[in-house]
């Protein structure tokens, strides 16, 4: 089969079974989209931002597992995707992006759109290549799905020049079945010897805390997590990236941790003695003051990166491995053993963990004329029954949506935890919808992040992808001005916007349905009404609390065991009363 | 510590640039680097110098380890090795110093490998504590301009860093 550059390109992501190609148009890859425009089994979605491309993309693979794919024009359409690459970078989502680049003979020469693409990426993607040569389009795409896809996922970024797809120089095609690099072989067994060590570890351990994150989501070693913390009857709690890898309502889970992670699950990890680790990189929004981070534990540490491994937080016994792996070989090596840790330490343990838990930490005022932003989220739970795919962007919502919606399933969470992408949740929940059509998504959201990538509110109508907004709307960037008020004497600077659209006059512009909600009340029957259109986009505009803060809160250089409690904003509890 | 990190990365265009972007993002000095092809086309070897507590030199391999063009890398400091450097050093020269140049040179086994009626151009090899006790040892006016390669090495023994 002899084809054009650009059809190889094409042909190959049919061939890797690529069904959305997120993308928009422009001179270097002009021939490119001619070639797509000549068939139908990898469907493009025009976005109507490059960034848009790049979200969208990415939270269709974190909904699916399957790696996202994107196709952006040189210059400004690849700088447009660059945020979106980082934030797929530091979430280790499986992306391929293409960009176009100006011809061969006029790279370097400052040409009309030219960037130096594969410079500019580099910090931030897993891999990229420039394609020099027709010839090795095939073998560059399958390295690129391979590099993306396996080891720790992330973003590859392969950049063809624009000659190099022209249709008039044909080459014979052949898509390569497997692909090996001598200097890529990602390991997948933990090493027998650590994973010994590791359950002698659990099973003397009398207040051990399992600590899971996002690479068990990644992994797919979601029901192997399960199975290993009900065998061991262990707390678990899960970092923003992990949850619903575990189900939050069952009674093992002890919520999220770190800055704003409940209050039992950042005293368990203070006074634990052993963690297991899994999947996780000790972020500083988890860890709070290293100097203070777990200072009587012992910690195992399960990751498919070497590098994460004792990155910020010296670890005891490293296992390095695929995540479904290892924890396939620890639930091996446990049924052999026989043996359970002490039932009366866990008992002790689970009695210190329930006397936190009572203190309730999450407990907000619910009375009064005011629309409670956690109120609702905990009502957007019961109208969707727990089972909707919720995106979000960065602030106080995501953090509301966090902690209010209890996931019970990996992939339903998709959210930019690494690099907090304002504009992340609508083009989000557009990746998301497509990849599960008959699913409930939410898009979780406020009135400044929304407004980052609203334009998508053009390509959700042109590709038929109902989502619901749900914009919690309190005039303000309520996490800049949460720590405006906590630490810079309430002074708001530049928080607060005064000119916000009519969202629902601008939903209805773009031709979706749009609902505005003051009081209370309300909130519960609008999302109801939302969700039964379900062929509709429904933008709800949801009037919240302006003055509501997220609670508990880690300030910023303070350790696990000085949080600070909604009961008395501003005094760091001590850790004795509770 | 001081800490000689020898690495085998695919001879491709931009990969040094992985390599020296790492550094720069991540925050690690490099205080030497050289790179040639080896016998072998499609690789390059790498050698770097750098500094830094266990802690950074266990996040710096690992770093690099993870960069796709790189195939295989070793911490020479880890184990017994030799290292070497190359320095050129063109010095002035008048008719009374001309004879004291030569003969230190002599000493540390450096060559003059060009002469003009008022320069000498010096060869030298050897550890670089070696090379600055060199240039140490010369007038500092002498000295026109000196070059120095950074230091290269190989670990003792049979084994080797290849594929």
């Amino acid at each position: 089969m002899e084809l054009s550059g650009g059809q190889i390109v094409v042909q190959c992501l049919k061939d890797e079974g690529v069904e959305y190609l997120f993308g928009y148009p422009g001179g270097a890859v002009l021939h490119l989209y001619d070639a797509i425009f000549h068939q139908e089994d990898v469907k493009h979605i025009l976005v109507r931002h490059e960034q848009a491309a790049t979200h969208a993309a990415d939270a269709y693979a974190r909904a699916t597992g399957k790696p996202g794919v994107v196709l952006v024009t040189s210059g400004p359409g690849a700088t447009n995707a660059v945020t979106g690459i980082a934030t797929a970078y530091m979430d280790s989502i499986p992306m391929v992006v293409i960009s176009g680049q100006v011809p061969t003979a006029v790279i370097g020469s400052d040409a009309f759109q030219e960037v130096d693409m594969v410079g500019i990426t580099r910090p931030c993607v897993k891999h990229n290549f420039l394609v020099k040569d027709v010839n090795d389009i095939a073998e560059t795409m399958k390295k690129a799905f391979y590099v993306a896809t396996t080891g720790r996922p992330g973003p590859v970024v392969v950049d063809i020049p624009k000659d190099i797809t022209d249709p008039n120089i044909l080459v014979p095609y052949k898509y390569p079945k497997k692909i090996k690099m001598r200097s890529y072989s990602p390991v997948t067994k933990g090493h027998p010897g650590q994973i010994k060590k590791a359950i002698e570890l659990l099973l003397a351990a009398q207040r051990p805390v399992i600590y899971s994150g996002g690479g068990v989501i990644l992994g797919e070693g979601s029901e192997e997590l399960r199975e290993l913390t009900r065998s061991l009857n262990f707390p678990i709690t899960q970092t923003l990236m992990g949850l619903g890898a575990y189900p939050a309502t069952d009674k093992q889970s002890i919520g999220m941790l770190g800055m704003h992670g409940t209050y039992e699950a950042n005293l368990a990890m203070h006074e634990s003695d052993v963690i297991l680790a899994i999947g996780v990189r000790f972020d500083d929004r988890v860890t709070g003051k290293l100097a203070e981070f777990c200072p009587h534990s012992t910690i195992i540490h399960i990751d498919i990166d070497p590098a994460s491994i004792s990155k910020t937080v010296k670890v005891s016994v490293p296992i390095v491995g695929e995540v479904k792996v290892v924890l396939k070989q620890m639930l091996e090596l446990l049924k052999e053993q026989k043996k359970k840790p002490s039932k009366k330490a866990l008992e002790a343990w689970w009695s210190r963990i329930a006397q936190w838990r009572s203190v309730n930490c999450l407990e907000f005022k619910r009375d009064g004329d005011l629309i409670k932003p956690q109120a609702v989220i905990e009502q957007l739970y019961e109208v969707t029954k727990g089972d909707a795919f919720i995106t979000s962007d960065v602030g106080q919502h995501q953090m509301f949506a966090a902690q209010f919606y209890p996931f019970d399933k990996p992939r339903r969470w998709i959210n930019s935890g690494g690099l907090g992408t304002m504009g992340f949740g609508l083009p989000a929940a557009i990746g998301v919808k497509l990849a599960h059509p008959d699913a409930d998504v939410a898009c979780v959201t406020g009135e400044a992040s929304i407004q980052m990538c609203i334009q998508e509110l053009s390509t959700a109508l042109q590709y038929k992808t109902p989502v619901k907004i749900i914009n919690l709307n309190n005039r303000y960037m309520g996490m800049v001005r949460q720590w405006q008020e906590f630490s810079y004497e309430s002074r708001y600077s530049h928080s607060y916007m005064d000119t916000i659209p009519d969202f629902v006059k601008l939903a209805e512009a773009y031709g979706h349905v749009g609902i505005r909600v003051d009081k209370p009340e309300d909130v519960k029957p609008a999302l109801e009404k939302a969700f039964a259109m379900k062929d509709r986009t429904v933008f709800i505009d949801i009037m919240t609390d302006r003055t509501e803060n997220v609670y508990p809160m880690i300030e910023s250089g303070k350790g696990h065991q000085e949080m600070t409690l909604r009961v008395a904003p501003g005094t760091p509890i001590n850790r004795e009363l509770a | 510590m001081r800490h000689i990190i020898s690495i085998l990365i695919e001879n491709e265009a931009g990969a040094l640039s992985r390599v020296a972007g790492l550094f720069s993002a991540r925050g690690y000095n490099i205080e030497s680097l050289t790179v040639a092809p080896t016998e072998d086309p499609t690789l390059s070897r790498m050698t770097l110098v750098t500094r830094g507590t266990d802690e950074v030199i266990e996040q710096i391999t690992k770093q690099l380890n993870k960069l796709i063009d790189i195939v295989k890398l070793i911490d020479l400091a880890e184990a017994t090795h030799v290292e070497r450097e190359l320095m050129l050093v063109k010095v002035k020269t008048c008719k009374e110093s001309r004879e004291e140049i030569n003969r230190l040179a002599e000493i540390f086994r450096g060559k003059i490998i060009d002469v003009t009626s008022n320069s000498y151009v010096i060869e030298m090899t050897g550890p670089s504590d070696k090379l600055d006790a060199f240039v140490a040892a010369l007038d500092e006016n002498s000295i026109i301009e000196t070059v120095r390669s950074g230091p290269t090495g190989l670990s003792r023994g049979e084994k080797g860093l290849h594929l």
